[in-house]
């Protein structure tokens, strides 16, 4: 198991390497391959934490406190699964979609060797400052993944993505910063019996600044400003890394942050992201509803599906809602994933960008149009999706617990996203197409992108390996 | 409420935190927005400094942990000044659009 | 309004800081002991090296990378670089810059070689080898540099993947990165070597992409 957790790390950041060295435009074949054999560490990691439990991997031979500790449970597991199972038929699409030419393909296999690398490295991370570089390395790549070869709007958008992150990963540095003058230490393991409810001032301020940094970087309401034009303007393949993986790096860690060394301090705001998360479902849903253009409305659904994910820190005293919220970060993982796939071919073949141009699609794109179907189906959490199945166990375990408001939140947000994604089909079912040709596309973007969107409804069929990996272990 | 060296350098890092993000957050000029993150990350490691100062003998594990930060800062700056120059070379604005925020 | 309410936050933010700083008691736990004692194990003299490239090595492995990064992304982001100059250099600057390169380098040699016992090491040799490759550049010894080719590639990535493939070389005889005693000195004199060149071509590209 120590060859699959150190692999994860040491193999995507030699592929991005390579990518770099053999010049620009190059590196797609040793990405997919590598990407490939990162997949099966990654199932060969879940199996072991299955059977064996947590595994920790001393960095240097030296074990915490003094030196850096790899950990993974179960919650790193399934994060570190679904970043491989996510990033290689992205992989596979992004190599169709980026022609030879292409200023934003030119650099993107190095940039993406680096984000999966610094992905990988966060999940397995056990110790915060180590945490905080691996923000960084994951926030930069992302940066320049959004503005690699873009026009002015593309750039402004990255701009404000770098200022949004930066801001994040500073509060989170003085809140590490805080927390090593508190307790003389940053490793995760040592804190845990040392911080309590009588813990000193400095740490109920440190926890404030690592939940804002890491909010501002999840595009939490009223923290997602930035998104919505990065995720919008960037290529496909790239708003597809993004939205399934990114974001959810820095709501794992504010999961990590909450369920370890910050428990005891946490239980005092449990409604605050609960709260925040319902303005996001709504507002999210409703610009959704109003955007024009097709990326951006895929865009504020993400920030609309984020919120789910808040809303299960009330309801943390049950196994159900963390296993709610894996189920949560996988389905929209892999649903946005495919919807950004889709809509990234539709755009190329319609050769524009609105909603509303994609009128009479269905004739030409028949597979795509199914596949953004399929993916529609999980963020509307319609049975027997993986959506359906984390809302299940969100409503489950909020009625279990009383909160029934919270149960009334994610089926108003279900219904939200039915009205956003019927927009969309309702326009591609038109008979008229809107004038001009749909340009062909090649087959492999359309069948990575249903390959995605397939997957998260199958997912809940087989969502039971799942929650047993986060339950048990993690 | 001994006035250490340590806990002066810490002072002026809170200090310089909080200068740094209000003017992220309030500036509207892009490079000034980059001085003042660099501010911000300068207070930060006056703070880890200055709380590693606290000992007769400096604590190194904050010191280090400056020098990393440094690097990370020396990246992300010149990423973002790159990004200023494509923005200007493309649109002629240093500022971002959209009530510049 | 909103200038308002941001100056108020940081104000009232800085005070509880501060007011929180001050009444700091000693921590549970001083990492100083044990790294002192580990410190004849670590194959360096000096604490701050020894952090750096052994206790915790792998926050200095993913740095580089951060760096690497940071040059990618100019390159991909695709600043055109300006025309060239047409003044001619001034020979006063140009004749110093060329008596101060040699020197600058030895100087960037020793900090390397000094890191082990005083404070030093690659980073800070690699910024001086930076330093006095844009001081070519002022004094237009230098032209600004062009997408890189492929000797230009291999430096840059040079330290990085020395410490990477000394990091999952020892994997096997333990953890990643766990240099044995004996040799660990001498393996981390190769490490800030490559790194020291890396470091240096990586600072000055992250000026000279962007010159004309």
């Amino acid at each position: 198991m120590t060859a699959a957790l150190t692999g994860l790390i040491v193999v995507p950041l030699a592929w991005a390497t390579l990518a770099f060295l053999l010049g620009p435009g190059r590196g797609a074949v040793p990405a997919i391959v590598a990407l490939g054999i990162q997949l099966g560490l990654a199932v060969n990691l879940a199996h072991g934490v299955a059977v064996e439990g947590t595994l920790v991997h001393p960095v240097g031979g030296w074990g915490a406190p003094l030196g850096i500790d790899l950990a993974v449970d179960g919650l790193s597991a399934a994060m570190l699964l679904l970043t491989q199972a996510i990033a290689l038929p992205l992989a596979v699409y992004a190599r169709a979609y980026f022609k030879a030419d292409d200023p934003a393909g030119r650099h993107f296999w190095p940039l993406a060797g680096f984000l999966i690398a610094g992905l990988n490295a966060l999940f397995l991370a056990a110790d915060l400052f180590n945490l905080y570089v691996t923000l960084e390395l994951v926030g930069l790549a992302a940066v320049g993944l959004v503005a690699a070869g873009g026009g002015a709007p593309q750039v402004a958008a990255a701009l404000r993505y770098l200022f949004a992150t930066l801001l994040g990963s500073g509060a989170y540095l003085l809140a590490v910063a805080l927390v090593y003058g508190a307790y003389g230490t940053v490793s995760i393991a040592t804190l845990l019996p040392l911080v309590t409810a009588e813990a000193p001032r400095l740490v109920w301020i440190a926890g404030a600044l690592a939940g804002v940094g890491l909010a501002l970087k999840t595009a939490l309401f009223p923290f997602h400003f930035w998104l919505p034009p990065a995720h919008g303007s960037a290529p496909a393949p790239v708003s597809a890394l993004l939205s399934a993986l990114v974001v959810k790096a820095s709501f794992y860690l504010i999961l990590r942050l909450w369920l370890g060394p910050f428990a005891p301090l946490a239980a005092v705001a449990d409604w605050l992201p609960a709260t925040l998360g319902a303005a996001a479902i709504f507002w999210g849903s409703w610009q959704a509803i109003r955007a024009v253009k097709l990326k951006r409305l895929i865009a504020y659904s993400t920030v609309a599906q984020l919120g789910y994910l808040f809303l299960i820190f009330p309801l943390l005293a049950q196994t159900g809602a963390l296993q709610a919220g894996i189920m949560q970060v996988f389905a929209h993982g892999l649903a946005k994933a495919g919807m950004f796939a889709a809509a990234g071919v539709m755009i190329k073949a319609t050769g524009q960008d609105t909603v509303a141009g994609l009128a009479g699609v269905v004739e030409r794109l028949p597979l795509t149009l199914f596949a953004f179907g399929l993916a529609g189906m999980t963020l509307m959490g319609l049975p027997p999706s993986s959506g359906f199945l984390a809302k299940w166990l969100l409503i489950e375990a909020a009625l279990a617990q009383g909160a029934w408001v919270i149960a009334i939140v994610a089926l108003a947000g279900g219904l939200l996203a039915a009205i956003y994604v019927f927009r969309v089909l309702r326009q591609a079912f038109l008979l008229a197409p809107a004038g001009g040709d749909v340009a062909p596309v090649p087959r492999t973007l359309e069948w990575t992108a249903f390959a995605l969107s397939a997957a998260s409804v199958l997912l809940g069929l087989r969502g039971v390996e799942l929650m047993q990996l986060v339950g048990g272990g993690g | 409420m001994i006035a250490s060296t340590g806990m002066i350098f810490a002072v002026t890092g809170a200090v310089l935190f909080a200068l740094g993000v209000a003017g992220v957050v309030l500036i509207d000029h892009l490079l000034r927005r980059i001085l003042a993150f660099n501010l911000m990350g300068s207070g930060i490691f006056l703070i880890l400094v200055g709380l590693a100062q606290r000992h007769d003998v400096p604590d190194p594990v904050p010191q280090a942990m400056v020098l990393t930060g440094i690097v990370v800062a020396v990246a992300a700056t010149a990423l973002a000044l790159a990004l200023v120059r494509k923005l200007h070379a493309l649109s002629g604005r240093l500022t971002l659009p959209g009530d510049g925020e | 309004m909103k200038r308002l309410a941001v100056v108020t936050a940081a104000l009232a933010f800085t005070v509880a800081l501060i007011a929180a700083m001050l009444e700091l008691e000693t921590s549970p736990i001083d990492l100083r002991g044990p790294v002192a004692a580990q410190l004849a194990a670590s194959g360096v003299d000096h604490p701050v090296t020894a952090v750096l490239l052994n206790y915790r090595g792998y926050d200095t492995l993913l740095e580089i990378a951060v760096l690497l990064l940071g040059v990618l992304v100019i390159l991909a982001v695709g600043v055109d670089r300006p025309a060239a100059r047409t003044e001619q250099p001034d020979p006063l600057l140009e004749t110093l810059v060329r008596l101060a390169l040699p020197l600058m380098v030895v100087v960037a040699v020793y900090l390397l070689w000094a890191g082990a016992f005083r404070p030093g090491g690659a980073f800070q040799a690699g910024a001086v080898l930076a330093a006095a490759a844009v001081l070519r550049h002022l004094a237009g010894l230098q032209a600004g540099w062009a997408a890189p080719g492929l000797r230009l590639r291999l430096g840059l990535v040079a330290g990085f993947v020395v410490f990477l493939a000394v990091a999952a070389a020892l994997l096997p005889q333990g953890a990643l990165l766990q240099y044995p005693p004996a040799q660990a000195g001498m393996l981390i004199l190769v490490i800030e070597a490559a790194l020291t060149v890396s470091l240096g071509l990586i600072l000055a590209g992250l000026f000279l992409f962007l010159s004309p």
